[in-house]
């Protein structure tokens, strides 16, 4: 009797540990946010003590020199919105045809194909999109529009875009094909029984049943857009240029992060300490979309009661 | 027709229809296969010349004055013609074999970029006079294009003809290194805490919305942690494999939990009630059990996860993994670079001859990723139990 109260009370004392070792793998991740969110937070409050806030926010004009250095972050910001928007103009509509020829007309056979072809689209380094935007699509932009008499430049927003785009294709195909493989078939079929076509069931069944879904997958893709860097700092511009020509160059606030952290300043010279200023409000922005995201997807997953996804 | 009673005149507007949606779909998933194939032909037909070098046939004096001034060792009208970095290296040749000096020998060596882009046809700046002697060369066959052993062989260099991509490889492998050792056993347990052990309350739920949140974080703002963490707070020394593959390793945690919950949700659970039948404690069928059986497809999502690393470039160059490192790292914790830093480097380079070489070294890493994705289906194929 002696001997299994010894031997249970060791286990019980190793289970106790192996779990407590659990909880703390675990809490790793809580500490990663927080980590992430403080870094960047003491930089950023460093930043504004040094430079305004209002400036900051409302300034049209970002310039750092040796002298006299103003942060403005308007054109940085209306660049990475350029940019992002004729990313997801991209993006959105190719992702979704996509996500509909996979989940309602192609064969299991098809499937098995073009799946593995689009996780190697989704696989391929930013760097290499990067590079291929900067040696191939830019100068086929500035091409294209020569040949109507319009100057582009070789590092223009709409070349950064397109690439970015279809970089996030995949992002927006793989979760739009999911959430559309969700609807129920019952939907579907009611919708067969009362003589539409499939492309009406489509159109008018499935695609609204599944909005919410595609909204969330929107969403990934826009925080995706905004969060790219090796794109943009392969193939946008580095001056911030507040303007509404997609064929002038523009500069994005990932740009500008990495711009000011690879030089030689000083640690705690603004212009380092603004890339944590920019990387606050970034991470802000990331951290609301991915929120309302999920939102969106619980949504769907509510209504017509999906457990997978 | 029209006496057929269920004739429908709005049957051909929408089967029309019909067939534009199917249309659009098409069209749609043609654009993205064809972005994949000219992008993947471009990038090939782009690394292609890569593979060969030019090399041009010379008589190297070995001499006591070519040890001090290098040019010296090659006759006069091939120093434009004779790579600057393999000229740079022959005091070392002579310190290693002492028994050159002296001797005359005629070799094959390594030729300039600038004579290797004009025998591919490529953009070039030699002059009149280089041409006509390189023309010349050719009609005796003293000058070739060869397999291009140095871009293996070699670390970066400034000299075009000379950059290579080994210590870029090794960098890579010794970061996935660390990332893996953190990431794998903290991904798992975190996942089999979740999985296994956790209460539904509100401290697992507010793991899982850290883990979610964590997966939608910007990679950027990951360098951004280490840089001010790591490097400036635990002062971790810069640039090196430890930092780079730590911080990758915070990134690559959150798709390594998801595919292990989802690969240790699907061991049924009758496996479980037969190990609690038979007298074993939660803990001992978690880890002789589930644990086992789940592994192949936490393999999977880790394989997946090692792959996304390898490819990231962003937090690796906030925290320096870009500076210029000719020589092999030997230990995580020298100055390293990794492959698509490398490759980002070359591609800012302003020489022609360093596009062919930024391409070739973008193949290297498609290569690694396709066959590491390859690795992780066929994996997933061979291990999968239908219960």
């Amino acid at each position: 009797m002696s001997v299994f109260t010894l031997t249970n009370h060791r286990r019980s004392y190793k289970e106790k540990a192996i779990v407590t070792l659990l909880v703390v793998a675990s809490v790793i991740s809580i500490v990663t946010t927080i980590g992430i969110l403080f870094s960047i937070l003491f930089q950023a409050i460093e930043f504004f003590q040094l430079k305004s806030f209002w400036t900051f926010v409302t300034g049209t004009e970002w310039y750092v020199s040796k002298q006299e250095s103003v942060f403005g972050s308007v054109p940085i910001f209306a660049g990475t919105f350029m940019i992002t928007a004729i990313a997801l103009s991209v993006a959105i509509p190719v992702g979704l045809g996509n996500a509909i020829y996979m989940s309602e007309y192609a064969g299991s056979n098809v499937r098995k194909v073009l799946k593995p072809l689009l996780e190697i689209l989704a696989g391929i380094p930013t760097v290499v999109y990067g590079f291929f935007a900067a040696l191939t699509v830019a100068p086929a932009v500035v091409d294209l529009f020569a040949g109507f008499d319009i100057t582009a430049t070789y590092n223009s927003a709409l070349a950064c875009g397109i690439v970015m785009g279809v970089m996030i294709i995949p992002v927006i195909s793989s979760l739009s094909d999911d959430v559309l493989r969700a609807v129920p078939s019952a939907q579907r079929n009611a919708s067969y029984a009362l003589g539409m076509t499939h492309s009406e069931t489509i159109r008018n069944i499935v695609l609204p049943a599944a909005t919410p879904g595609i909204i969330s997958a929107s969403l990934l893709g826009f925080s995706k857009a905004i969060g790219e860097t090796m794109i943009v700092v392969m193939a946008a511009g580095l001056r911030p240029n507040l303007t509404w020509n997609p064929l002038e160059d523009m500069t994005t606030v990932t740009v500008r992060i990495v711009d000011s952290l690879v030089g030689d300043h000083a640690f705690d010279s603004p212009q380092t300490l603004s890339a944590f200023a920019l990387g606050l409000i970034l991470f802000v922005i990331t951290l609301a979309l991915n929120m309302v995201s999920v939102m969106q997807i619980r949504k769907f997953k509510a209504k017509y009661r999906i457990n997978t996804l | 027709m029209s006496n057929n009673p269920f004739y429908d005149p709005s049957l051909k507007h929408r089967h029309r229809s019909a067939y534009m949606l199917k249309l659009l779909s098409r069209l749609s998933i043609l654009f993205t296969l064809g972005f994949l194939l000219f992008f993947l032909f471009d990038m090939v037909r782009t690394a292609l010349p890569a593979t060969w070098q030019a090399y041009v046939q010379v008589e190297v004096s070995y001499s006591e004055r070519a040890k001090k001034f290098t040019r010296t060792a090659v006759p006069k009208e091939y120093r434009k013609v004779v790579s600057r970095a393999w000229l740079r290296n022959i005091p070392r040749q002579m310190e290693e074999d002492p028994g050159l000096l002296g001797t005359t020998q005629l070799l094959w060596v390594l030729a300039d970029d600038q004579v290797d882009q004009y025998l591919k046809g490529h953009y070039h700046n030699l002059k009149e006079k280089e041409i006509a002697f390189i023309e010349r060369l050719k009609t005796e066959n003293t000058i070739k294009l060869d397999w291009n052993g140095v871009f293996f062989n070699n670390g970066d260099s400034k000299i075009p003809e000379y950059a290579g991509i080994r210590s870029a490889i090794v960098g890579s492998v010794l970061t996935m290194l660390v990332t893996m050792a953190i990431a794998f056993p903290i991904g798992v347990m975190t996942a089999v805490y979740l999985e296994e052990f956790a209460k539904d309350n509100a401290f697992t739920h507010f793991i899982e919305v850290n883990i979610n949140n964590l997966a939608a974080i910007p990679s950027i703002l990951f360098g951004l942690l280490g840089l001010s963490v790591f490097i400036n707070l635990f002062g971790l020394p810069r640039s090196t494999p430890l930092v780079g593959g730590m911080t990758l390793a915070l990134m690559t945690l959150p798709i390594i939990i998801v595919s292990a919950r989802a690969a240790l949700r699907s061991v049924p659970a009758s496996i479980r009630q037969a190990g609690y039948g038979l007298g074993l404690t939660k803990l001992d069928i978690v880890k002789d059990h589930v644990v086992p059986i789940a592994m192949p497809g936490i393999l999977t999502g880790s394989i997946i996860g090692l792959a996304q690393a390898i490819g990231e470039t962003a937090p690796l160059i906030i925290i320096g993994m870009i500076a210029f490192i000719p020589d092999t790292p030997q230990s995580i914790v020298e100055a390293a670079t990794v492959l698509p830093a490398q490759v980002f480097t070359w591609a800012g380079m302003p020489e022609r001859a360093y596009v062919e070489k930024t391409a070739a070294g973008i193949i290297v890493i498609l290569v690694i990723l396709i066959s590491l994705n390859a690795t992780a289906i066929y994996l997933r194929k061979k291990y999968e139990t239908k219960w």
